[in-house]
Parts: C-alpha cells; sequence; structure tokens
C-alpha cells in the first residue's frame, strides 16, 4: 500500500475521546487529503520541491515503545535560557519534563487536554483549523494529528518566560509524527514560544506539524523555530497566523538543516496598524533542502509587514524562498517591505528565489530585493591578514550577514543559542556572538 | 627581520614588481615612497599574503623564514601587520569581537589560551586610550560608516593590540587631517621598539616629519630606483618625482 493508502486505513483505528466536533473536523480532513493527496511538483507551491524521495519510506504510524534518554534530551534544551519547557517524545507528552501551568491567567497545557478542560474547550473549539489552510499537508495533520501545544493567554497576560517547545522522535522504525499546535493570545497579551524538532535517532523521522496563533487586538506572540536536524529527518511546517488590530506577530525561522524541510508560514491580518514580521536564516550543506514558502495577506489600512530572509549554501544544497504579499483593495496605506538575500558558497549550491507581490490597493509602499552572491574576497583577506584562518573569518562574514536577522533575537540565551548552533553548522569553534 | 630578494609579482598576468630587494633589521623604520602606481601596494600586499597576486619570482625570508607558501593568517601569527589604506567595512561584526578573535586565533596558533575576558577588556583599553578612541566607538561595526580618520586610527589600534613584529602601514596618511596625523603618529612612535620593524608607505614627505624613518626608498615602475636616509624624503618633496626619473636615467 502506499503511503496516503495506509494512512486513510489507519484513521478508523484513531483513539480518540474528544467531542463530537472535533472528530467531525478530522473527517472533513481525511476526506479532502484523500481527494488532494500529497502535494506534487506539478502544482506551482511545490514546483522546486519533491516530497517523492520521504514519502516512498515505510512509516511505522503507530506510537512506537519509546525509551527516553533524559541526559540526551536536556542536551538540547537551551543553556541559561528561563523558559517553560513541553517536551514531546514521539507526539507523547513528557509529563516529567513539561512545566505545564494553569491558574494564572495562562494555561500551558497539550492540546488534547485543553479539549477536555471544561475552562478551555470552549476556547479552542472557536479557534480550532479556522485559520489552518486546507491545503493537503495541513488537512492530513487535521485529520490525523496526535497531541500538541496549546498556549492560552487571558486579557492584558505576559506569559512570564518563553515556552521552550520540543518534538523528539526516537524509533526503531521510520516515524511519522503529526503535532498540532494552537497559540491563543487574547487582548493585549504577550507570547514568546521556542519550537524545536529533534530526532534523537538514526532512523527516518518525518514531521508534518501544524501551528496555529490568534493574536486578539494589541497582542504580541513570538515564535521562534530552530530547525536543525539529522540528515534523514523532515519536516513540513504550516504555520498560520491571524492577527486583529494593533498585533505585532513574529516568526523567526532558523533552518540549519535535515534532509527536505518546507515551511508555509502564513499571517492574516484583519484589523489596521497590525504589523507582521517574518525573519529566516538558512544555513545548508550536503544535499539538504529548505523551502521557505511565506505569505502575509494585507486587508486593512495603516499595517506593515518586514521580511528578511538570508541563506547560505554550500555543497549540493538547495534552497527556495517563495515570498508571496497579498494587498487587497482595502489595504491602504500599507508598508511592506520583503529582503531575501543569498550567499553561495559552492557551485554545487541551488537557490530558486521568487518574490510575489498582488496589489490591488493604489496607496501603498512595497519594495523587495533578492541577491544571490559570494563572501566578498577583500573582507575575507581583511580578516585573515589579523590572523583569523580562512575557515574562521568565512564563518565570521556569514554570520555578520546573517546578523539583520539575529539582532531582532529578544531572548539573550536564544540568541547565544544559535550563535552556537551557526557555528557548529559552520564546522569552527569561536563565538560568534557579537 | 625581513630580506625581500629580486622580487617578481603580478597580477592578472601583469607585471607589478619587478625586481624589489629590501632588508630591514629589528627596530628600524624604512618608508617607501614613490608615484602612483609605482607598486607600493602591491608590495604590501605581497608580503601580506593577498592571493590575487602571483610571486613570479623571488624570495621573501621573514625571520630566517621563506613565507611565501604560508597564508595571510599564518604570516600575521608570525608577526606580520598590514595597515590597509582601504580598510574594508564590515557591518555585523563589531570592532571588539573582531580583535577578540583575532588575539585569539593568533593564540591558538601559538598553542596558547584564550586570553581571559578581564585581561583582553585591560589590553584593550589601554590601546584605545593611547589611539584616543572613545571605547564606545569599539561596538560599532567594524568600519562601517566609519570617517577616514576614524579608520586609519583604528588600523593602528588593531597593530597596537596585535603586536607584531613588522607593521607595515600602506598610505595610512591619506585621508588623515592634521590632528589624527598626530594621534596616529604618536601610537606608532610609541610602539616603536628595538625588536620591531615598519615599513611606512607613503606619497607625500608629511607623515614622515612625525614618524622619522631610518631610511626612505623609493619606488618606482616596480624598482626601487633609489634608497637613502630621511633627507632623501625632502630632496624628493621639493623636486618631485620627476627629478628622480632624471636621476634615475641618468
Amino acid at each position: 500500500m502506499s503511503l496516503k493508502e495506509n494512512l486513510l486505513a489507519t484513521f478508523p483505528n484513531i483513539q480518540t475521546t474528544e467531542a463530537d466536533n472535533f472528530k467531525e473536523i478530522r473527517k472533513n480532513a481525511l476526506e479532502n487529503f484523500d481527494e488532494k493527496g500529497f502535494p506534487t511538483r506539478k502544482e506551482e507551491a511545490w514546483r522546486f520541491t519533491s516530497l517523492n524521495p520521504i514519502l516512498r519510506e515505510e512509516y511505522n504510524l503507530e506510537i512506537p515503545e519509546t525509551k527516553i534518554d533524559i541526559d540526551k534530551i536536556k542536551s538540547y534544551y537551551i543553556p541559561e535560557a528561563d523558559t517553560y519547557k513541553v517536551v514531546f517524545v514521539n507526539g507523547v507528552l513528557q509529563e516529567d519534563l513539561s512545566d505545564l501551568v494553569t491558574g494564572k491567567g495562562y494555561i500551558i497545557t497539550t492540546l488534547d487536554k485543553a479539549k477536555q478542560d471544561e475552562n478551555y474547550k470552549e476556547i479552542v473549539a472557536k479557534h480550532y483549523n479556522q485559520i489552518a489552510k486546507k491545503e493537503s499537508m495541513a488537512e492530513l495533520n487535521t485529520a490525523l494529528s496526535t497531541n500538541g501545544l496549546f498556549v492560552h493567554a487571558s486579557k492584558s497576560v505576559v506569559i512570564d518566560k518563553p515556552i521552550e517547545l520540543f518534538y523528539f522522535a526516537s524509533s526503531q522504525d521510520a516515524l511519522l509524527l503529526q503535532p498540532r499546535n494552537l497559540i491563543v493570545a487574547e487582548v493585549n497579551s504577550d507570547i514568546q514560544v521556542i519550537e524545536r524538532h529533534q530526532n534523537l535517532s538514526d532512523n527516518t523521522v518525518l514531521t508534518n506539524s501544524v501551528t496555529e496563533v490568534y493574536n486578539s487586538k494589541d497582542a504580541q506572540v513570538h515564535i521562534y523555530k530552530i530547525q536543525a536536524n539529522t540528515h534523514k529527518s523532515s519536516l513540513i511546517d504550516g504555520t498560520y497566523i491571524y492577527q486583529e488590530e494593533k498585533t505585532e506577530s513574529r516568526v523567526h525561522t532558523f533552518a540549519f538543516g535535515g534532509k527536505i524541510t518546507r515551511n508555509n508560514l502564513e499571517f492574516y491580518q484583519n484589523g489596521e496598524y497590525s504589523n507582521s514580521i517574518l525573519k529566516g536564516v538558512t544555513i545548508l550543506e550536503e544535499k539538504e533542502h529548505v523551502d521557505h514558502h511565506t505569505l502575509v495577506h494585507h486587508k486593512e489600512e495603516n499595517c506593515e509587514s518586514y521580511q528578511d530572509y538570508k541563506g547560505i549554501y554550500s555543497d549540493r544544497s538547495h534552497g527556495v524562498f517563495n515570498g508571496k504579499i497579498f494587498v487587497e483593495k482595502t489595504a491602504q496605506k500599507l508598508n511592506a517591505y520583503q529582503q531575501n538575500n543569498n550567499i553561495v558558497v559552492d557551485d554545487r549550491a541551488t537557490v530558486n528565489a521568487k518574490p510575489q507581490l498582488e496589489i490591488f490597493a493604489d496607496d501603498v509602499r512595497c519594495s523587495h530585493g533578492c541577491t544571490v552572491g559570494r563572501l566578498p574576497e577583500e573582507a575575507l583577506f581583511y580578516l585573515r591578514s589579523r590572523g583569523i584562518p580562512k575557515k574562521e573569518a568565512e564563518a565570521v562574514l556569514m554570520y555578520a550577514f546573517a546578523n539583520t536577522v539575529l539582532e531582532s533575537v529578544r531572548i539573550p540565551a536564544l540568541r547565544k543559542e544559535v550563535a552556537r548552533l551557526i557555528a557548529n553548522k559552520l564546522g569552527v569553534s569561536i563565538e560568534l556572538e557579537f | 627581520m625581513l630580506h625581500i630578494k629580486d622580487l617578481h609579482a603580478s597580477i592578472e598576468g601583469k607585471e607589478i614588481l619587478k625586481g624589489i630587494n629590501l632588508e630591514i633589521k629589528p627596530g628600524e623604520v624604512h618608508a617607501i615612497m614613490g608615484p602612483n602606481g609605482s607598486g607600493k601596494s602591491t608590495l604590501a600586499s605581497v608580503i601580506a599574503g593577498q592571493e590575487d597576486y602571483e610571486v613570479t619570482q623571488g624570495e621573501i625570508i621573514f625571520r630566517n623564514e621563506d613565507i611565501q607558501e604560508l597564508d595571510p593568517e599564518e604570516r600575521a601569527h608570525k608577526g606580520v601587520f598590514l595597515s590597509f589604506q582601504y580598510p574594508v567595512e564590515i557591518p555585523g561584526v563589531s570592532v571588539t569581537n573582531f580583535i577578540r578573535t583575532a588575539i585569539n586565533e593568533t593564540r591558538k596558533a601559538q598553542k596558547l589560551d584564550p586570553m581571559p575576558a578581564g585581561e583582553m577588556l585591560k589590553l584593550i583599553r589601554e590601546k584605545a586610550e593611547l589611539l584616543e578612541i572613545d571605547m564606545k566607538f569599539l561596538s560599532r561595526s567594524l568600519n562601517e560608516g566609519f570617517s577616514g580618520g576614524e579608520k586609519k586610527r583604528n588600523e593602528i589600534f588593531q597593530m597596537a593590540v596585535l603586536e607584531p613584529k613588522l607593521a607595515i602601514l600602506d598610505e595610512t596618511d591619506s585621508g588623515l587631517d592634521i590632528d589624527a596625523l598626530r594621534v596616529v603618529s604618536n601610537g606608532v612612535n610609541k610602539l616603536r621598539n628595538k625588536d620591531n620593524a615598519f615599513v611606512v608607505i607613503t606619497h607625500y614627505q608629511r607623515l614622515l616629519d612625525y614618524i622619522v624613518p631610518d631610511y626612505v626608498h623609493v619606488l618606482m615602475d616596480g624598482k626601487i630606483v633609489k634608497s637613502g636616509t630621511k633627507e632623501l624624503a625632502y630632496e624628493l618633496e621639493e623636486k618631485g618625482y620627476d627629478w628622480i626619473k632624471e636621476v634615475v636615467k641618468a
């Protein structure tokens, strides 16, 4: 049987005690997925990313027995970061390792628990699967997702620490994981989430993740995605963000490898004076592949969006940036900016960059720019003449190149961790945090 | 310290240096003067290891070792320093972190541990003071938006921190006003000692009033055509490079 057939066949076996409305959503999503099937390169949005190599694998669709190596898990915690941790292994919450919080004007829990919680089940029902796009991978997740993070901040509540969310995979078989997150920020609240998917084994893992984020008026939600997985790990991430007026929502994506990574990142602005910030650093080597598909949908007046994606590509790696800005006729006095700069270290590496601006309003400022280049030789010689060896000098310049993205990371411990990951990725042991 | 023998170098097939001979001993300051395009900056770049230039003939012996096959960073580790005529702007890298990386990579090459943070700060502070550099300046991105004077002062600051054996100052005076020239020269003079040496490349005699050379060489068309003491610089200033051309022809 094909993976699709296998997935359809597992549906009746889903053990769930959730209410009928959620079961109905699953059923509809499954039918939709059945109809659409997996995306293929014939679709414009998937032109540069083929899922074939990962769909051919034989996946274990059951949740395997999980043996947990706590030391290994803890080695992925961001050093010196004061965070609430939420840890899943193979889709199962690890209560011992997680800091679930409730009763403080905010809740940090799992989506499963929230669906059953008297105080929250209506909030979940109100927002669940409202903004996620009804395209095939998201529908597959909606149909078969197991569990995930649920965060809710009540009016004017600032969650005092970032939430560090981990999805670990550890199995003898090839594993397919489908986490589902829902983040709801009520009026004037503030939430920060750092999300990481990490394969602890040498086996194949495919993660098909969906996150929905709701920003009520004046709310701020900042999400940081750390994508630095093994060469047998693939990720398809759909993150869908809804913004009411005067909200500021940010997503930073640090894509440092894996087999195939696809980020569908979509912002929907539905109120005046909203601001969407999308930033990314991508550093790839060998045959790694990352595809960033962003969308900012502007509907109301006086809004802003700002995209800054930096990419560094070595060996035979492949990067894709497709940034779409959609401006409705009603979205006047808009300021939208998009920047995508790439350094190609190796002639065999490929970058496909495509800005897509669809503008139906007449009083807007939209700008976009895209570059593909190499490291500046003069700067390299300058650094080397001061005793910094070639490899380290290249790392310093690459870090500097990515710095416009890093400088807006508000959590110092995270900035340090990202600098460390970059140094690791570039194979140097110098401190890059400038 | 430095012994250059019959050095020929070219770029993209064009020969720029056509047989340079130069010997520099510890404690000496040598000035190299010459008109535009005579090969002064090329000589500096070739000594520092700029890979765009191909050495086609001759030797560069630095502290009894032929350094031609060494990478720029290896030459730096051995004590060669080039103060750039046009220091490169590097947005996103602060002066402090750049200098810290340079110091620690040099120490690593010498099998030393990284310099302790306190010691590093003290060193940076002391040398910044010498060059009359505000500490706030050091957290700015390297050379980005620096004035001509700030760039050159920053070059000499780096030199002061790295304490090279041989420093080549490539037109350090260009773009400097009289105050900056005084500060920079003062910095250089304080760093002079019996164990290090300087090559001062300049177009004008002005700098040599501040940094007094032991020897002056005139470079023309890729060759040193005349060497002398500091009086030669005055003579050049007075009579111009055409005078040298005539002298050489004769």
